[in-house]
């Protein structure tokens, strides 16, 4: 197990592509969104945040989702089309460790993205989560809830390209409702109650408030509690060698 | 003792039969071949020997265990190349070979094996920069690198690169030195008949015959196929009286003659001795690769 997670993790770093749109990408978003002054100003209409506080949070969601739905699901969809998955099959590895050893290395990715992510946030004079626990509770749920999905992405695609399809048409209309275009608490109610139910809305609105400095809502990690298990039951059912 | 003992292996896809009834037993360190073209169901006998599919009915026995029930030590004591696999592209051989041994028990050194199969300049190379041979014989290591009792080798579908091929049948025949239990898989006969002790040959999900690859060319060899167009009409009749003849066909004004021994003295003769010419006179002699669609093609001939 540990020399599988070392190989996989010496192949995930040789995609310099893949982590710089995992770590890189967001952080290049940060100082852009960190460096205008508008931004930096207080806004009455969110309740005295800047728009820097907000973005944090959703840039943290941005590269979960990356790294999930995308990375994640790609690199086995890849591995089920040319026959790495079938291969591994018939070794004495169980089949669910090359599972485990992906979901360890996103962790770890995403654990690297979120320290540089705060510690540039504090460069750009964004405070520290005000809850940590609550904000590295939200972020561990966060984590599951789209790493389920990507499992999802992962059990169905039957290549990399189909899981690439996929993932990229899931990724769009996670990020709107994390806030990425419009951030959430300036949707239309309609709309916010629906970014609050998915995967990443919650997840956001659960960082922002941890961020402030109170505990997130428990709707908020109930809702990604909610969409970790069923995507893993789901991903399990539907999972297949190829 | 057979190590690997097939009984009425049945597997179908939907509406499709890829095995109808196959049996046979593999013995300690014997080089055991599947020989048949492609879709013959020679792949589907591979997967059900290592358990990768479940076959519909019949039964599969690898040193006595189940690969089904009995997983886990199936995998740990059969080594395997697949048809369709490979590795990622960014892997090196010897991260390849590292990683492969961390799955088993008592593996053998990945260096070691390296050398042995001439891998040891490439180690470091990645699987993606590899030639076709280089990736044949890290696909041949990897099935060996838990000191298997039993390799299965399916066919791989890299293209037919001669030099390759060669040295593949080198590595086989080392195998089979070390007194491990080889099932492979081929379309080729020759291929067969260089490496194989014994071979089922199999068409359409069946097994037309078991035996040695010498005595199936031989079988074939025996025969000879004469083909011609006599000056003047013949009486089929009296050709097919003479003993070395088999059987005699016309196909428009062609005659075509099968037969053992001398037939084709005797064929000549008979028709001399009644002043008759055998016009555009063919024969053929098959080769060790003959041997293979006379066997499958037999049936639907007679």
């Amino acid at each position: 197990m540990t020399e599988l997670i070392r190989t996989e993790g010496r192949l995930l770093l040789r995609d310099p592509a893949s982590l710089f749109w995992a770590i890189g990408f967001p952080l290049v978003l940060l100082v852009i969104v960190g460096s205008v002054p508008p931004f930096r100003q207080p806004q009455a209409g969110l309740g005295g945040q800047r728009i820097i506080d907000l973005y944090l949070p959703i840039l943290v969601v941005f590269g979960l989702a990356i790294t999930t739905v995308n990375a994640f699901a790609v690199t086995i969809a890849r591995y089920r089309e040319r026959g790495v998955l079938r291969r591994l099959a018939v070794t004495p590895l169980p089949p669910y460790k090359l599972l485990v050893a992906r979901v360890v290395l996103s962790v770890a990715t995403q654990a690297v993205a979120l320290v540089l992510l705060l510690s540039v946030g504090v460069a750009l004079g964004i405070a520290l989560p005000g809850q940590p626990v609550g904000y590295l509770a939200a972020f561990v749920l966060g984590l599951a809830a789209l790493l389920s999905i990507g499992m999802l992405v992962a059990a169905v695609a039957p290549t990399a390209a189909a899981g690439n399809a996929l993932g990229t048409t899931l990724f769009f209309p996670l990020m709107f409702f994390a806030g990425l275009w419009v951030p959430v608490p300036a949707m239309p109610a309609l709309l916010r109650v629906v970014a609050e139910l998915t995967p990443a809305g919650a997840a956001t609105q659960a960082m922002r408030e941890a961020a402030l400095g109170h505990w997130p809502n428990p709707a908020y990690l109930l809702v990604m509690a909610g969409w970790a298990a069923a995507g893993w039951v789901l991903a399990v059912m539907l999972f297949r060698r190829g | 003792m057979a190590v690997i003992e097939v009984r009425r292996l049945r597997k179908r896809y939907g509406e499709t039969v890829a095995v109808a009834d196959v049996s046979f037993d593999v013995a300690a360190g014997e080089v055991f071949g599947i020989v048949g073209r492609s879709g013959a169901g020679k792949t589907t006998i591979v997967e059900c020997v290592v358990g990768l599919r479940t076959p519909d009915a019949g039964t599969v026995e690898v040193l006595g265990l189940d690969p089904r029930r009995d997983r886990a030590e199936v995998r740990q004591r059969v080594g395997v190349r697949l048809q369709d696999s490979s590795l990622p592209d960014r892997i090196t051989v010897a991260e390849a070979l590292r990683l492969y041994a961390s799955f088993y028990p008592r593996p053998a050194d990945p260096r070691d094996l390296a050398d042995r199969l001439g891998l040891g300049p490439v180690l470091r190379q990645r699987y993606g920069r590899l030639s076709g041979g280089q990736q044949q014989r890290l696909a041949i290591a990897l099935a060996l690198v838990g000191e298997p009792s039993v390799v299965v080798l399916d066919e791989s579908t890299t293209g037919p690169d001669p030099q390759a091929r060669r040295e593949t049948w080198d590595l086989i025949e080392g195998i089979r030195a070390g007194g491990t239990t080889v099932l492979m898989v081929t379309r080729l006969m020759a291929e067969a008949e260089r490496l194989c002790d014994r071979v089922a040959v199999i068409d359409a999900g069946r097994v037309v015959a078991v035996d040695t690859p010498g005595r199936l060319v031989s079988t074939v060899d025996g025969e000879q196929r004469i083909s011609f167009r006599p000056s003047v009409p013949v009486d089929e009749a009296v050709l097919a009286g003479l003993p070395e003849v088999t059987s005699v066909r016309r196909a428009g004004n062609e005659l075509r003659v099968v037969g053992g021994g001398n037939v084709l003295a005797v064929v000549i003769g008979r028709l001399a001795a009644d002043g008759i010419v055998a016009e555009h006179l063919r024969v053929d002699q098959p080769s060790p690769d003959d041997a293979y669609p006379e066997l499958t093609t037999r049936g639907a001939d007679d």
